[in-house]
């Protein structure tokens, strides 16, 4: 059957603020889904309260809807809205879903008539209850792990006596594992059941016997409305059953699993599917496979809706799920939809793949100090990189190099731990760095079956572990004169950095790139293609790795190269990196549209990135996707292939920017706002200078490098302080003291974690109010401010934590004036081009500034979306000296204010002190219109202020 | 463990390009017609497919022999392919449910393997050149000598490869008690195709390729099966004459890929070589009757004519591939003859086209 005539208009409902558990893979999908709809000429309507995403730009639909996820935004649209025909509830993450059933419950649906598509209620509900989903499974003969309902405490209880210790504890309807426990013996089982029992809305856990070291697998699946399924991703956790699958280090294709197995799999997986009802889309089914000779499959849950695993399988396969999936939601069959990447054969079919893509989780304990850093059911993640190589040493080689926590792949940089005790406390209780301590281990000479034991990890991936360090020890007995080309060419497959190899070959960096020039040991780009070469692709996704050389007949010698360069002028944009706090979907928000501005400024645009969550790393976005680490080594090869005029770096957050100083040094033109002025921006020292010169307040501070000198300044600036470390993220490290007890304690503390550091000592503006504006500036000098916004919170909690408002609720003519005065001041002086934004203390209506970054900040998406005006669009094309700001033609748009209210994650990590401060915690934002200043919930933001000011 | 530095090996094909790798352990030179297979599983499977035999598999997964191998997931009792190509050769294994690792059982058939090819631009290369023939050897320093013995090796085209596979004596399979009857020609059977009639209830008595229709008929058997097989189909005069003779007689027949392209000449429908055919288990095929899709298992370098066989009378398509729409499963409107181009019995691949095996049996009882 083809599609459905009688959809004409659609309500697509989003995900909503970004939290962990929750990300911008549904911005990916959300945006894949309203272009899909949009192709096919279905008007489309979408709810959404982050202002931070794509998909709610204005171009994205036919109505965006900024507004609480909640039922009263949803009756105010149906009203407006008459014609919307369906809805299409499963491109929202859980959110969505959650919202649609309540939708559905108060019959609202039903009063509109609106059909829901994609899938159906009792779909919906058979996989979330895990009561009705266990006894379809049961009806099917779908094997599960022991495992019964608790609605109560003491029922919880005699479940526990039943089936004895180790049990896992499961919420029903919660989202990324929330509730989730593993519990070991009884001590801890009261406690956990009452939370995992309060934190469910309809107070319902599952307990279930803890299949504890059991291989865990992801199945991502497509269904049509004519019971057609096919697999497109086999993914693999390498670490097995007990740790949270966002949690878990994947890859893909599944590494260890036999035809006969997999097969068994996936019959399984398309049994399931087709039992649960209604259903047309993606959809994502989770099993644990023993990993004894049995090789026993048992299923452990089904999502009825496109997930983080499917946005990754979709990057990692190439077939775009969501896209096809809103296809599918309209009616269309996938045999009558085409292969997105090659174009010429169908979309019903199984990618197929020819490399390995591994996914490592980013993680940010450091910002929730206090908290439980053990990895478990419940996810604790809040970004994830996906590293690509033609075998799964390259491609965990490229993950870890991309997870910017100043490593540079696994071993080989004097990194790794050396303590036998902490390895084996390291092993035992997975955290963040696992990864590398497995390395580690063996570097150690613990023996393979050793590690195995305690990690349960299947021993083919130790070994591939094994091999490696087996390379380095190699390596490590040559020089970079004696080193052949076989064994270089060998470490560069596996994935080793230039730098590590120098780490083992005790020389430079440099000389290891000369050596690789002169051996003529160079990257190459393959293509992601759905089908491993067996047909022409017509899609621009690349991936690097290195590859043994061919000859033709006529004796030529060369490295198959598969992205050709085009005489084009071509501009590179370094995306964001993973998603942490700090640095969210905001900068690929500002990426995307950089790349789309330079399209239209008719540049050829290529995009790194290595995000798979994101929008710029949709194949849709640039003319060009590299997906690789925005790592100095990958960029610089990429540049040097493709011979862009210049690189973007103020879009993609720190982690763009940081690449600036090396650009420069190389010679690579950093387009825009130049490197010299970020510098003397992050510069404190200089850019006092720069403000004492222009006579622009700023509070006294002072540099120290010891706990002695911070003393003898704190004398001169007076406390309150704010103490920081130089060149951060998102105020890492950040702390107000008021006494020297504190001050020497925090000095001491950083000095540790950050060594060499300099230090920065701030007189803190007791109870001074704070506002940031952002700016575009031109060569020229012209600078237009795009947005002032007011926080509501005083000085003193960092602005990603603050509710703010735009334009500012209580600031004098006399304040504003100050403000925009020294904006333009300071964006001619640090000669922007581009984007900047500036923070401000203003205390007795005088205007301090605290500090200013000359890039695309964290407010300018929400106040694009405020105003409705394409901000980075504008910007981007000043950076390309395409245009002046005086070409555009401004005309924000809000009628009252627009509150930015951040939102965070504390309830993944009940032990964490959730007082706010200079250092940022929340993981996402969402936006609220209120027409006037009399709104209550401004009104209460308001009153909550005097909490804050009375601490 | 230590680190193992590998020998050099290259790849030559028939045109002269070299691909450069390195051999996963025995040394030597293998010959053959060079095809890739793009499943990410079952390797033990296609190795032992009888279907290849002639053949230089190039793997196109980034690993093999990550789960070694194991004495019951094999297609027949050896190696067929002549040669293999791959990216990563994988000489630790990790499975429970394992007899060995995957280097130990090539080098107990005595194949020659390579790994660290750029197995993509290899695939890419054949997609747009053809499938052509082609050695591996790890004699490095002798490329003009070894380009002389590749001018020697015949073309797949017009080459008749069943005898060299198929049995050489009749042999029972399932159980003799079993309610169904069923002649099998062996072409090149694989083993999957008599565990799938087996679990039906129907006990199998294989017969060599070069079988007569009355020595299939003395089985008594309720149905006829024409198995898959390597090579070109043409040739196979005597296996056509036996389909002729059962579709004459209407007995219940069932044809799996060469069976199935024997059928159709048999029907006079003419086969032909295909660019760089369909190897691999994610291949859609939609069921025309119905409707569905499937995802198969396919392993064919052979087609039957599409216009011919839309042309002819008293057969209908009832499968076609959804890539490149070639014919991929007929049957006889007056007879109870039906057959596919691709693999139902998988193994490696999806179980999605199963059916077709209670279809046969439910053919047989009607």
């Amino acid at each position: 059957m083809p599609k459905n005539q009688n959809l004409k208009s659609i309500l697509i409902i989003g995900s909503g603020p970004i939290v962990i558990g929750q990300a911008c893979e549904f911005d990916y999908s959300g945006t894949q889904a309203l272009r899909s709809l949009r192709e096919d000429g279905i008007e489309t309507i979408l709810i959404n309260s982050n202002p931070a995403t794509i998909m709610t730009d204005p171009t994205m639909a036919d109505h965006v809807y900024l507004l609480p996820l909640n039922t009263k935004s949803i009756i105010k649209i149906l009203k407006e809205h008459p014609q919307i025909d369906a809805v299409l509830p499963t491109m929202g993450g859980q959110t969505a879903l959650n919202l649609c059933i309540e939708a559905d419950e108060k019959g609202i649906w039903e009063d509109f008539g609106v059909e829901l598509i994609g899938v159906d209620i009792d779909a919906i509900n058979v996989t979330e209850d895990r009561e009705q989903f266990r006894a379809l499974m049961g009806k099917i003969g779908v094997g599960m792990a022991p495992q019964a309902t608790a609605t109560s405490f003491l029922k919880g209880k005699e479940i526990a006596q039943e089936f004895g210790f180790p049990l896992c504890i499961r919420s029903s309807f919660t989202l990324g594992g929330a509730g989730a426990a593993i519990v070991h013996d009884e001590a801890d089982f009261d406690r956990l059941l009452t939370y995992g029992l309060e934190i469910s809305p309809i107070h319902e856990v599952m307990i279930d016997k803890a299949l504890l070291g059991w291989k865990e697998y992801e199945l991502e699946l497509l269904r049509d409305a004519n019971d057609n399924v096919v697999i497109i991703c086999a993914i693999e956790n390498m670490d097995p059953m007990g740790i949270h699958t966002g949690d878990s280090i994947t890859v893909a294709p599944a590494m260890t699993l036999s035809d006969k197995t997999y097969q068994k799999m996936r019959d399984m997986a398309i049994h399931m599917m087709r039992s649960i009802g209604d259903f047309a889309g993606g959809c994502n089914v989770q099993f644990a496979v023993s990993p004894d000779e049995n090789e026993d499959i048992i299923a452990i849950e089904i999502n009825p809706r496109v997930s983080r695993s499917s946005a990754l399988a979709s990057k990692a396969t190439g077939y775009p799920i969501a896209k096809v999936a809103a296809k599918l939601a309209l009616g269309y069959h996938l045999d009558e939809l085409e292969n997105q990447i090659t174009k010429s054969t169908s979309a019903l079919f199984e990618p197929t793949l020819d490399y390995v893509i591994v996914k490592i989780p980013r993680w940010n304990f450091d910002k929730f100090e206090g908290s439980d850093r053990t990895l478990g059911l419940q996810m604790k993640s809040v970004g994830e990189v996906m590293g690509i190589g033609r075998s799964f040493q390259e491609a965990l080689h490229k993950a870890t190099q991309s997870l910017e926590i100043k490593r540079n792949g696994l071993g080989a940089d004097g990194k790794g731990y050396k303590n036998y005790e902490q390895i084996i406390e390291k092993l035992t209780h997975a955290s963040w760095d696992r990864v590398f301590v497995i390395y580690d281990a063996i570097a150690m000479g613990i023996p393979l079956k050793r590690i195995h034991e305690i990690t349960k990890i299947d021993m083919w991936f130790l070994r591939q572990y094994e091999e490696l360090f087996n390379l380095e020890k190699e390596i490590s007995t040559f020089t970079i004169d004696t080193l052949d080309r076989e064994l270089l060419l060998e470490a560069k497959q596996k994935g080793y950095g230039d730098r590590q190899i120098a780490h083992m070959l005790k020389c430079l960096e440099s000389e290891v790139y000369k050596k690789r020039e002169e051996l003529k040991i160079n990257r190459v780009y393959k293509l992601v293609d759905t089908c491993a070469a067996e047909f022409k692709a017509q899609t621009p996704y690349y991936y690097s790795t290195f590859e043994a050389e061919i000859e033709t007949a006529d004796g030529k010698v060369f490295v198959d190269n598969e992205s050709i360069v085009t005489d084009k002028k071509k501009v590179v944009v370094l995306g964001s990196g993973p998603n942490r706090i700090g640095q969210g979907i905001e900068f690929d928000y500002s990426c995307v549209h950089g790349v789309l501005a330079a399209k239209e400024c008719g540049y050829e645009t290529i995009m790194i990135n290595c995000n798979p969550e994101t929008v710029s790393t949709d194949f849709d976005t640039a003319d060009k996707l590299y997906f690789e680490p925005v790592f100095w080594e990958h960029i610089y090869d990429i540049i040097r292939h493709e011979k862009p005029e210049g690189v973007i770096v103020q879009l993609g957050g720190q982690t763009a920017l940081k690449l600036a100083e090396k650009l420069s040094k190389y010679g690579i033109k950093v387009l825009g706002t130049s490197f010299e002025a970020l510098d003397l921006a992050e510069d404190r020292g200089r850019f006092s200078d720069l403000l004492t010169d222009l006579k622009i307040p700023f509070p006294k501070f002072g540099i120290a490098e010891s706990a002695d000198e911070a003393s003898a300044l704190a004398d001169q600036l007076d406390f309150p302080l704010l103490v920081r470390p130089s060149y951060v993220l998102g105020g890492q490290g950040m702390k107000i003291v008021i006494n020297k007890k504190e001050l020497e304690e925090h000095v001491i503390d950083l000095l540790k974690s950050i060594p060499g550091n300099k230090l920065l000592l701030d007189h803190y503006l007791d109870g001074a109010i704070e506002a940031e504006a952002d700016a575009i500036c031109d060569t020229d000098g012209n600078v237009y401010i795009i947005g002032i916004m007011e926080h509501i919170e005083p000085c003193g909690i960092h602005s990603g934590d603050s509710n703010a408002t735009l334009p500012p609720f209580n600031l004098g003519d006399l304040v504003m004036e100050q403000i925009k005065d020294h904006t333009h001041k300071i964006a001619r002086a640090l000669n922007t081009v581009g984007l900047i934004n500036i923070q401000f203390a203003v205390k007795d209506d005088k205007v301090y500034i605290i500090e200013a970054n000359p890039r695309a900040s964290r407010t300018v998406p929400f106040i694009a979306k405020a105003y409705g005006e394409p901000y980075v669009n504008y910007a981007t094309k000043v950076m390309l000296g395409h245009n002046k700001v005086t070409d555009f033609d401004f005309n924000p748009k809000l009628e009252g204010y627009a509150i930015k209210q951040p939102v965070f994650s504390f309830n993944k990590f009940p032990n964490v002190n959730k007082a706010l401060g200079p250092e940022m915690k929340s993981t996402g934002e969402s936006i609220l219109f209120i027409d006037s200043l009399k709104d209550d919930e401004f009104y209460e933001l308001y009153a909550r202020r005097k909490m804050y000011l009375s601490k | 463990m230590k680190y193992q530095k590998l020998k050099k090996a290259i790849v030559l094909l028939a045109d002269g390009t070299i691909f450069h790798g390195k051999a996963v352990g025995k040394e030597g030179t293998a010959f053959g017609e060079v095809c890739f297979n793009t499943g990410m599983t079952g390797y033990q499977e296609i190795f032992t497919d009888p279907s290849y035999f002639g053949q230089l598999m190039v793997t196109t997964n980034a690993h093999i022999g990550n789960y070694g191998v194991n004495d019951e997931e094999v297609e027949s009792d050896s190696i067929k392919i002549s040669g293999l190509i791959c990216k990563n050769f994988s000489y630790d294994y990790s499975r429970d449910n394992s007899n060995g690792s995957l280097e130990d059982f090539l080098n107990a058939h005595n194949l020659l393997a390579i790994s660290d090819v750029d197995t993509r631009a290899l695939v890419s290369y054949i997609r747009d050149n053809g499938s052509m023939n082609a050695l591996i050897s790890t004699e490095v320093d002798n490329i003009e000598g070894l380009k002389k013995q590749l001018a020697e090796v015949p073309q797949m085209a017009g080459l008749e490869l069943s005898s060299k596979v198929s049995t050489k004596e009749p042999y029972f399979f399932g159980d003799e008690n079993a309610p169904i009857k069923i002649a099998a020609l062996d072409l090149g059977i694989k083993t999957n195709i008599l565990r799938n009639l087996a679990k039906r209830d129907a006990y199998i008595k294989v017969f060599p390729y070069n079988a007569t229709y009355e020595d299939l008929k003395a089985f008594n058997p309720d149905g006829y099966f024409l198995s898959n097989g390597p090579g070109d189909p043409e040739p196979l005069v005597d296996a056509q004459n036996v389909a002729k003779q059962i579709i004459a007689d209407n007995k219940p027949l069932f044809g799996i890929c060469l069976g199935h392209q024997v059928i159709a000449l048999a029907n006079g429908i003419s086969t032909y070589k295909m660019h760089n055919g369909h190897r691999g288990i994610n291949h859609p095929v939609k069921n025309l009757v119905t409707g569905k899709g499937e995802i198969t298992s396919q392993n064919h370098g052979f087609a039957i004519n599409r216009e011919e066989t839309e042309a002819h009378s008293d057969i209908e398509i009832t499968h076609v591939h959804l890539n490149d729409h070639t014919v991929a499963g007929i049957k006889m409107k007056s007879k109870n003859c039906f057959s596919v181009q691709y693999h139902p019995e998988a193994s490696p691949g999806p179980h999605d086209s199963s059916y077709l095996f209670d279809q046969f049996i439910s053919n047989i009882k009607s």
